[in-house]
C-alpha cells in the first residue's frame, strides 16, 4: 500500500512537471522577456498574484499571448496596451498618472504639505508662548560662577 | 482645548467610512474597458453543427446578450435556471460563447439543463474570450444594434441584476 502511494505520489509530481513545460518556451531570449514583462502586470483570476507567476488557465493563456506577440515583433508598450484594452488598467502594478489617479500618485505629497503646514503653526505657536525673561543682576552672577565652577 | 480631542475622532470617523465603503466594493468586478466601444468582431462555429460558422456580424441591428459559459463552470449551473426563464420571456436574443470546452460537453449540459440560447458556440481555445476581456465565468454583455457593448455583467446573472440593469437596458436600446 505503501509503495503504491509512494509510487503515485512520485508520479503525480512527474505530471505536474511535464504539465508546467510550455510550448514555445525554447526561445529563452522571449521567454526571459515575457517573464519580465509579465511580472508587472496582474493576474485577473487570482489578483495578488502576478501574471509571472500564476498559473491560472487564463494566466497561461496571456503568457502565450505574449509570447506570440513578441515573436511577430511587437513592443512592451504595444502588449501591455493590447492588455489594458481588454482588462482595464487593473491588470498593470503600476498604475499610469490619469485624472482619477492623481490622488493616489500624489495624495501622500498633499499629505506631507498638510503635515509641515501643521508643524510649521505649531512651532509658532509654541515659539509665542514661551515667553522671553530677563535674568535679574543676581540670577546672571549665580549662573555665571556655576558655570565657571563647572569648568 | 475641544477641538484636540475632536479632530482625531472625526479622522476615525472617516476612516471607518472609507474602510466600511471598501468592505463592501467587490474586488472581483473590474469595470470592464470595454463597455461604450465595439464589441470585439468573431466567426465561431456551432456547438450543435460544426459545420454551421456564425459571425457576431450576423448580430448587427439586434440588440443582443452574449453569455459566456462553459460545461465546468460550476457558478454558471447556478445562473443557467434563471437564464433559461429569462429566455423564455423573449425579450432579447441571447448568444452563448462556450468557453474553452469541448461542443460535446456543452451539448450534454444544455440537453440536461435546458438552452436558453438562440445559438451558441465554440470558443475552443478561448481567443474570443481574450479578446472580450474574458477573466471568470461566467460573464455577460449586453450589445446593442450598432454591436456597441453598453453593459458587461461579471459572475452568474441574478434576478436583481437581470431586473435592475439589463432589463431596463435591454428596453432602452430596442426603441
Amino acid at each position: 500500500m505503501k509503495r503504491l502511494l509512494l509510487a503515485l505520489v512520485l508520479f503525480s509530481a512527474f505530471a505536474c512537471q511535464a504539465k508546467e513545460a510550455v510550448p514555445d518556451a525554447a526561445d529563452p531570449a522571449i521567454e526571459k522577456r515575457m517573464i519580465a514583462l509579465s511580472e508587472n502586470l496582474r493576474c485577473l483570476v487570482c489578483q495578488n498574484e502576478s501574471l509571472a507567476a500564476s498559473q491560472a488557465e487564463l494566466a497561461l493563456d496571456l503568457k502565450q499571448e505574449i509570447r506570440e506577440m513578441m515573436k511577430k515583433g511587437e513592443s512592451d508598450k504595444e502588449i501591455v496596451a493590447y492588455l489594458v484594452h481588454r482588462y482595464g488598467d487593473f491588470v498593470l502594478y503600476n498604475p499610469p498618472v490619469k485624472s482619477t489617479t492623481l490622488l493616489l500618485w500624489y495624495g501622500p505629497f498633499l499629505f506631507l504639505g498638510i503635515g509641515l503646514v501643521i508643524l510649521f503653526f505649531t512651532i509658532k505657536k509654541r515659539h509665542n508662548q514661551i515667553a522671553e525673561t530677563q535674568l535679574s543682576r543676581d540670577e546672571e552672577q549665580r549662573a555665571q560662577s556655576l558655570l565657571e565652577h563647572n569648568q | 482645548m475641544k477641538a484636540k480631542f475632536v479632530i482625531p475622532l472625526a479622522l476615525f470617523l472617516v476612516l471607518v467610512v472609507f474602510l466600511g465603503v471598501g468592505l463592501k466594493l467587490n474586488p472581483r468586478e473590474v469595470p470592464s474597458p470595454l463597455i461604450g466601444k465595439p464589441a470585439p468582431q468573431f466567426e465561431l462555429t456551432d456547438v450543435h453543427d460544426p459545420a454551421k460558422v456564425f459571425s457576431s456580424r450576423d448580430m448587427l441591428g439586434k440588440v443582443w446578450l452574449l453569455n459566456v459559459y462553459a460545461s465546468w463552470c460550476e457558478s454558471c449551473r447556478d445562473e443557467h435556471p434563471l437564464l433559461v426563464e429569462f429566455s423564455g420571456k423573449r425579450l432579447v436574443p441571447i448568444v452563448g460563447l462556450d468557453y474553452k470546452d469541448k461542443p460535446e460537453d456543452a451539448r450534454k449540459w444544455l440537453d440536461q439543463m435546458g438552452n436558453p440560447y438562440e445559438l451558441s458556440v465554440s470558443d475552443l481555445d478561448g481567443r474570443v474570450g481574450i479578446n472580450y476581456g474574458v477573466y471568470g465565468v461566467p460573464e455577460t454583455y449586453v450589445i446593442d444594434k450598432s454591436g456597441i457593448i453598453r453593459d458587461k455583467i461579471i459572475g452568474p446573472v441574478t434576478v436583481k441584476s437581470l431586473d435592475e440593469r439589463v432589463i431596463p437596458l435591454v428596453k432602452e436600446l430596442s426603441q
